[in-house]
């Protein structure tokens, strides 16, 4: 393992459901070039939550299985998402379907009908976690930036609300770091950022903000060097995390001099 | 029998339960789960759960995904 655990995490633990992590990454595992470097990139991440999808299986190819990979990733949850459904009924089905594969009770709840935008369903994902919720399973939705939805799916029992930053893979950031900060006011589930992110410094700023954890995917998938890129998140998130922990500084309108402005190689000016 | 097994219709004389439809697919049953005519089908119910003509089975396991 290349994560070494900041002496501060494990007094800092994340909560979902009934489970606690001192990793606030979460990754996704799509898109990687190789399952070898979906493995690296999570071990480098030190994520303890990975998110799979379901699919069809494909008789032609029977070796592109994924169990084999995850068998490698010791110690780490899997969060099965419900991506592909496009109304609540086939996201329940998915969720139902994914606990057959493994014990994990998180699920992620993904409803996004249109393919060009990937936006959430809002009443679609609302119907699906209240079902799901009540059934038992951790309830995860990937949620458009609402702070009215947020705390709608926080009342239906939701462990997390996952609001985007910016449109799914697009690489736009905090493009809605405004509604963000909304939803983190009132919310007392943790408030974790789904979609969007591509550099460690926008995961830095969420975590900054007071964000539980992030969630990406693309950023570190597509990079140039996953497992480097992985590192690079695992630090962000860290180092936003203690931030926020530490307390930001207030932002002022004007100069606040941090050296004495007394005079000093200089003749005192006459009405100083 | 004949399956529409997802999406596409298969021929499968030797098939009769969710077991043997497993068997000729050559599939793992702990690494798929089972939606027939749209009900999950847990690994505890495949045994007795008899197939018929025109079935609709989807089968699914994990992929990659964020």
């Amino acid at each position: 393992m290349t994560h070494h655990p900041d002496p501060t995490d494990a007094a800092d633990a994340l909560t979902l459901g009934e489970q606690t992590f001192t990793s606030r990454l979460i990754l996704g595992t799509g898109k990687f070039a190789s399952a070898a470097g979906m493995v690296q990139a999570v071990k480098a991440s030190g994520a303890q939550l990975v998110t799979v999808a379901l699919r069809r299986v494909n008789r032609e190819r029977p070796d592109d299985d994924l169990f084999t990979p995850l068998a490698q990733l010791d110690g780490v949850t899997l969060m099965p998402n419900t991506s592909g459904a496009r109304n609540a009924r086939e996201a329940i089905t998915a969720a139902r379907l994914a606990r057959q594969l493994c014990d994990s009770r998180f699920i992620k709840v993904e409803i996004h009908p249109n393919p060009h935008h990937l936006m959430p369903d809002a009443l679609e994902t609302y119907e699906a976690c209240r079902v799901l919720a009540a059934e038992g399973f951790w309830v995860m939705p990937y949620m458009p930036p609402d702070p009215v939805l947020a705390k709608r799916l926080e009342e239906v029992g939701c462990v997390s609300v996952m609001p985007l930053g910016s449109a799914i893979g697009s690489g736009h950031g905090l493009a809605a770091a405004d509604l963000l900060r909304l939803i983190l006011r009132d919310s007392r589930i943790p408030v974790i950022v789904d979609a969007g992110l591509r550099a460690p410094s926008e995961a830095a700023a969420a975590m900054e903000m007071g964000c539980g954890a992030v969630l990406v995917n693309s950023a570190i998938a597509v990079a140039g060097d996953p497992p480097a890129m992985a590192t690079a998140f695992a630090g962000a998130v860290r180092a936003g995390r203690l931030a926020y922990r530490a307390g930001l500084m207030p932002r002022g309108t004007a100069a606040v001099a941090s050296s004495p402005l007394t005079a000093f190689l200089s003749t005192p000016r006459a009405e100083a | 029998m004949r399956l529409i097994v997802n999406g596409e219709t298969l021929l499968l004389p030797a098939v009769t339960d969710l077991p043997s439809l497993l068997a000729a697919l050559d599939q793992r049953g702990d690494r798929v789960a089972l939606l027939v005519n749209d009900d999950v089908v847990p690994p505890e119910a495949r045994p007795n759960h008899v197939l018929r003509d025109d079935d609709r089975v989807e089968i699914l396991t994990f992929a990659g995904g964020g």
